[in-house]
């Protein structure tokens, strides 16, 4: 599979929507790499292959309606599989969501990083069914809502 | 209190989630700083209340605005308090922040040891996970130390979802805390074949990428990968093991010939591109290392090439890339199987889209031959013509240099053609590479004697046109070339038809804009230009013409004597005297051009630049080794305090030079400078500065007026163009000659062989119109071979260079000569605390079938083994697998036990010799408990610890360690790992650690620095016992 660097999902206005880095960067590193990079990628016309060579990582895109995901991976590894891996990540949003839109992304971003999470674990890919992946999160999202549901604010307040 | 909480809940609802947030921001697009600077001030109250709710929310929103660029570092300790709630919403919430925020240098990470070790043993499947994926994150040593042995048990979670994330995250542990590779990778590889799929794939990721870090100790593992590939049908876990086979065959060929099969036989089957491009990488790869001894890998290749033709000729243009990615690869080893595809890659020069045209360009440098160079750098010029965007257009540049200079210019036939590309290349504005194209023109016009002529005249033409060059902006790099061409034209000036003109050239105001490298350059040739003028002129008396160029020159200089660059003030106030002086004996009319001209004699050879560091040694040549006595103490007197530093540092050369007086001083210096001049490696600063500082006396020079040369360039062509016609007829006329020859021949033959001539002609044909000089002596005689590659030493990934196949020294080892080896390793169990777990791999080392094994254990009081329910109290259990031989295979065993420190057991193994017969062995041997088996690794926090302690239920002892010198964090480390403690508190130089048996005795450790020891326990026994094994382990190291 790959072992994925960093991923970052930014609008075509160059707004960052999500980023996950699977190595320790710090914070200043992190904000020029994603500067730079996410000009790079803007520049670049729709018609141009989704691959290129940067710094000493291969930067793998793809643009889905208005939203750029763009990873990178290292020298070695196989480009077709990560754009995959963008694409599998794009279903799962795509089937959460119900038809995904950047609006979904940007309101419910903690959602987005769960869903990443089960997915990606330091850059590797840790179910390749997309079906397993859907239930961990739907598991985990129905603990929350019985974390939740029994805290009404009427008995928060101690009047229930 | 109830109204305060009813106020509490009120506020709340008024709170800005998340949701309000973001809506907030887009709608201050105009003061978006100022409005998240409100924000954040709220959040600051927010995190100010105790409701772990508006905690969880506040932090929520700071994770928002870090992404944004925030900095939210301050928050730390509120994150790991929302990490810390019993709520799975909110700890879901503060590991999210935890994993984005945090790093290593959050030093509030050391506060969440204890209850990450919580989470990961909670019973809730989803606070282990959401644990270990925050964890992922940011874990550092130290983490990884205190959690190595928690992450190494959930590897054998019951739930598939916990074991597959605990066996990724080992990765990170590796790389953190290297030490917990060894003991951890018998269960990892058994993870291999775990029954559930993503368990298995998660396993072949961790070891795929430490294997392709260090390839050489996963080796043995092949075997079994091998089964895996051939059995797999999940396309990822099959990309992942290709390409660590592609890794593993250059340590070892063989595996190499048996890989081509399956993977040619994937190439044709799988219709996964992603598949196939993996393959296809593979399979060049394996057939790069396997250079010889493969009968009929062409086919192989011919059938990657074809395979990549299909991908280049695809539309999409991911495909295209990659194809043209991969054939650069194959390119290097097969240049012919890629040249017969010439026409596609020069079609892709074409293409829309830049980085497939940068792909084909790469592509390109391994397709010329001398037959079709001109060519190919003619279609090279034409888009860098067309070329839109300076990136794209130096990459072209970049690559026409790279193409023509190749294997020391081996396909360039003629200079006068190169020389003149170079020339149009400087027409190129805004380029980075100036300095590129000026050492190609001093490469070329010091190796090609014959060029030199034309050479000089081209950098004269360029020097007198110096302000095309530099005309427009200041950060051009272009005048990089008026460098080259200052120097060619200083250096060969016996060449230059009008010396006087491009002196004249050369010292004219505007270049003092030059950088003051290229200026300094401009001085010292303009000396060797009037060296040239000078001696034109010699013999002749009173010249008119030598004595204006001295005027020029004083007239000139001054410009450069003030300039701000040292160098060029330097040089040029060191000619201008000289000049003067050399006008002085001018007026008196003595003859000075020869003393002039032997300022510049000699002739300078190309020096590779690594030549110094080869020259060997001399044999009994001590560098180190005084070459003058040291200076006894008492001969300084007068110079105390300089003998006191020599006293001090015996070795400081300053000692010597102080008693060195001055003539001295100038003998060695002369020496040195004959050595120098008379040492072809010495390599001097740079080009033009070896001769500048030696200036002896100058006498009289004289100087005449030169006619202008004729315009060099042609008016209406290309010059390059001009010389690829004019090559084109030479080759024609050689080729007309060639033919005439061979004709004669033929009739002399009388026509016995009918050979066609009129084919196109073959490479050897071409002969080169100029010599290229690839000086031979350019590095020194008996230079040493050596390989440069040294490994970076920061790489994480070097010190996980383990060798697993050697004995893990953390489990213990029976061998059972010629039939078993077994590894066993005890650990406590979590889950049931009166049981420990014994984890055995077997491995035979027989040559026959293993076909069965039983195991069983002679039951005592302390000791019993587990049986499956209906069994009897002395059944034996049979071992579920069959073991071919020379291979290994694991097995838990668990032994419900009391404190006991050896169980003996007994193994029968039925071997198979042959098909018919059998024999049966009986094996005994005993397994050696230790106590730290039963020892688990419990969080303690200080409070309870210090409660503990003083409750005076336990006993003391203490224990010395000796002869040891580890950082004191490793010993801890190495106590916490292997002896399953962890540290409770750490102040200056003592540690406090803790850990509990399975049984719950406490047992309580003060480690200091100076290695002692103090321990107490509530049960004597174990003490004594876990201090004697802490004390072995430091004998080992």
């Amino acid at each position: 599979m790959c072992k994925m660097r960093f991923m970052l999902l930014f609008s075509r206005q160059g707004k960052l929507r999500l980023q996950k880095w699977y190595t320790a960067t710090a914070e200043r590193d992190k904000k020029k790499m994603v500067r730079e990079l996410m000009q790079v990628v803007l520049a670049r016309k729709p018609k141009m292959c989704s691959f290129l060579e940067w710094r000493d990582l291969k930067i793998v895109y793809k643009r889905y309606a208005s939203l750029y995901f763009c990873c990178a991976v290292e020298e070695q590894d196989n480009e077709l599989i990560t754009l995959e891996v963008i694409h599998r990540f794009v279903e799962l949003l795509d089937k959460y969501f119900g038809s995904v839109c950047e609006l979904d992304i940007i309101f419910n971003f903690e959602k987005a990083y769960f869903i990443l999470d089960e997915f990606l674990m330091g850059g590797e890919i840790q179910d390749t069914s997309k079906k397993s992946v859907l239930k961990a999160i739907e598991q985990a999202d129905l603990l929350q809502e019985e974390d939740e549901s029994p805290r009404s604010v009427l008995e928060e307040m101690g009047l229930a | 209190m109830a109204l305060k909480i009813v106020k509490g809940s009120i506020d709340r609802m008024f709170d800005k989630n998340l949701q309000d947030l973001v809506r907030g921001i887009r709608n201050h697009k105009d003061d978006e700083a100022k409005y998240i600077s409100t924000c954040i001030d709220e959040i600051k109250q927010e995190l100010k209340q105790d409701n772990i709710a508006v905690k969880a929310n506040a932090v929520c929103k700071l994770t928002y605005l870090q992404m944004l660029g925030y900095d939210v570092s301050w928050a730390a300790f509120n994150i790991v308090e929302v990490m810390s709630s019993s709520k799975f919403t909110y700890k879901r919430i503060g590991y999210l922040a935890a994993s984005q925020c945090f790093h290593e240098g959050t030093d509030v990470i050391m506060l969440t040891t204890n209850q990450i070790r919580k989470d990961l043993s909670s019973p809730n499947q989803y606070d282990t996970g959401v644990a270990l994926t925050g964890l992922s994150c940011f874990v550092t040593p130290d983490l990884a130390r205190d959690l190595a042995n928690d992450i190494m048990t959930l590897m054998s979670h019951t739930k598939p979802y916990i074991r597959k994330k605990a066996v990724l995250i080992m990765y990170k542990v590796f790389l953190k805390y290297p030490e917990s590779l060894r003991p951890a990778f018998p269960r990892l590889k058994e993870k291999l074949e775990d029954p559930d799929p993503g368990v298995q794939s998660a396993a072949v990721n961790v070891i795929c990428e430490l294997a392709r870090r260090n390839p050489k100790n996963y080796l043995s593992l092949a075997p079994l990968f091998f089964k895996l590939m051939t059995s797999s049908t999940n396309n990822w876990v099959l990309i992942k093991i290709i390409k660590l086979f592609g890794a593993l065959t250059p340590l070892e060929p063989r595996l190499g010939k048996k890989l081509i099969e399956p993977l040619t036989n994937l190439i044709h089957s799988t219709s996964a591109m992603s598949l196939l491009y993996e393959c296809v990488n593979t399979v060049i790869a394996v057939l790069i290392s396997l250079s010889s001894g493969m009968p009929n890998h062409s086919a192989s290749i011919q059938l990657c090439v074809q395979k990549l033709r299909i991908l280049i000729e695809d539309s999409d243009q991911n495909l295209k890339y990659l194809g043209l990615l991969a054939m650069s690869k194959i390119l290097k080893t097969h240049p012919k199987s890629v040249q017969s595809h010439k026409d596609l890659i020069l079609q892709c020069l074409d293409d829309k889209d830049e980085s497939i045209r940068l792909r084909a360009l790469d592509l390109l440098y391994g397709m010329v031959s001398k037959k079709n160079l001109m060519e190919i750098v003619k279609k090279l010029m034409l888009h860098v013509d067309k070329a839109e965007g300076t990136t794209y257009r130096d990459e072209l540049l970049t690559k026409i240099i790279d193409i023509c200079s190749q294997s020391n210019f081996q396909y360039i036939t003629n200079f006068e053609w190169y020389i003149s590309i170079l020339v149009e290349l400087t027409r190129l504005e805004g380029t980075r590479h100036g300095h590129l194209i000026a050492s190609q023109m001093l490469d070329v016009a010091i190796r090609v004697k014959a060029i030199r002529g034309f050479a000089v005249a081209q950098m004269a033409t360029l020097l007198d046109n110096a302000h095309l060059l530099t005309g427009n902006t200041q950060r051009n790099g272009i005048c990089e070339v008026l460098y080259a061409a200052a120097w060619i034209c200083g250096e060969f000036s016996e060449h230059l038809e009008d010396p006087m003109q491009t002196l004249e050239a050369m010292l004219r105001p505007k270049v003092a804009t030059l950088p003051g490298h290229i200026q300094a350059v401009y001085v010292q040739n303009a000396a060797k230009l009037f060296a040239t003028v000078l001696r034109k002129h010699d013999g002749e008396t009173e010249s008119q013409a030598a004595q204006e160029t001295s005027q020029l020159l004083i007239d000139r200089l001054p410009l450069f004597v003030q300039s701000a660059n040292l160098e060029v003030q330097e040089r040029a106030s060191c000619i201008l005297q000289l000049v003067k002086y050399i006008q002085k004996l001018q007026q008196k009319n003595v003859e000075v051009a020869e003393e002039v001209t032997a300022l510049f004699a000699g002739e300078l050879n190309p020096v590779a630049p690594k030549a110094q560091k080869k020259v060997p040694i001399p044999e009994g040549l001590d560098l180190d080794a005084w070459i003058n006595e040291p200076p006894s103490e008492s001969e300084s007197e007068d110079e105390k305090p300089k003998a006191v530093f020599a006293k001090e540092e015996p070795k400081h050369s300053r000692s010597r030079h102080t008693e060195v007086d001055e003539k001295e001083l100038a003998r060695r210096r002369e020496v040195r400078k004959q050595e120098q001049a008379n040492n072809p490696f010495y390599i001097k600063a740079s080009p033009s500065s070896q001769k500048v500082y030696d200036a002896p006396g100058v006498e009289h020079i004289p100087v005449v007026q030169i006619d202008l040369s004729v315009p060099l360039k042609v008016p209406g062509m290309p010059m390059s163009d001009q010389y690829l016609k004019l090559e084109v007829e030479r080759r024609q006329k050689e080729k007309a000659e060639r033919k005439k020859k061979e004709k004669k021949k033929k009739r002399e033959k009388r026509g016995k062989e009918r050979k066609a001539d009129s084919g196109p002609e073959s490479e050897e044909d071409i002969t080169p119109a100029h010599q290229v000089d690839i000086v031979t002596e350019e590095m020194p005689e008996n230079a040493l071979p050596s390989d440069d590659d040294d490994k970076d030493p920061n790489d994480p990934h070097k010190a996980l260079d383990i060798d697993l196949d050697k004995y893990v020294p953390y489990c213990r080892h029976l061998q059972f000569i010629h039939v078993l080896h077994i590894v066993y390793d005890i650990q406590g169990n979590h889950q049931d605390e009166s049981k420990v777990v014994v984890s055995v791999i077997f491995e035979n080392k027989s040559d026959s079938f293993l076909k069965s094994m039983e195991f069983n254990v002679l039951d005592s009081l302390n000791s019993k083994l587990q049986r499956p329910e209906g069994a009897g109290a002395h059944d034996s259990l049979t071992v579920p697998f069959q073991l071919p031989p020379g291979q290994d295979t694991h097995a838990f065993l668990f032994v419900s036990s009391v404190s006991v420190s050896i169980v003996a057991v007994c193994i029968d193994c039925f071997l198979m010799q042959s098909d018919e017969s059998s024999t049966h062995e009986k094996l005994d041997f005993k397994l050696h408990f230790t106590c730290t088996s039963y020892l688990i690794t419990t969080p303690c926090y200080s409070d309870a610890y210090a409660k503990l302690l003083e409750s005076g239920d336990l006993k003391g002892s203490s224990l010395r360690l000796e002869g040891i010198n580890m950082p004191f964090h490793h010993l801890l480390a190495r106590i916490c790992f292997h002896h399953h403690f962890s540290v409770v508190e750490r102040i200056d130089s003592c540690a406090s650690m803790y850990s509990r048996s399975i049984q719950g005795h406490h047992v309580c450790l003060l480690v200091k620095t100076t290695v002692s020891i103090d321990a107490k326990c509530d049960e004597p026994s174990l003490l004594g016992n876990v201090l004697d094994e802490i004390k072995q382990t430091f004998s080992k190291c």
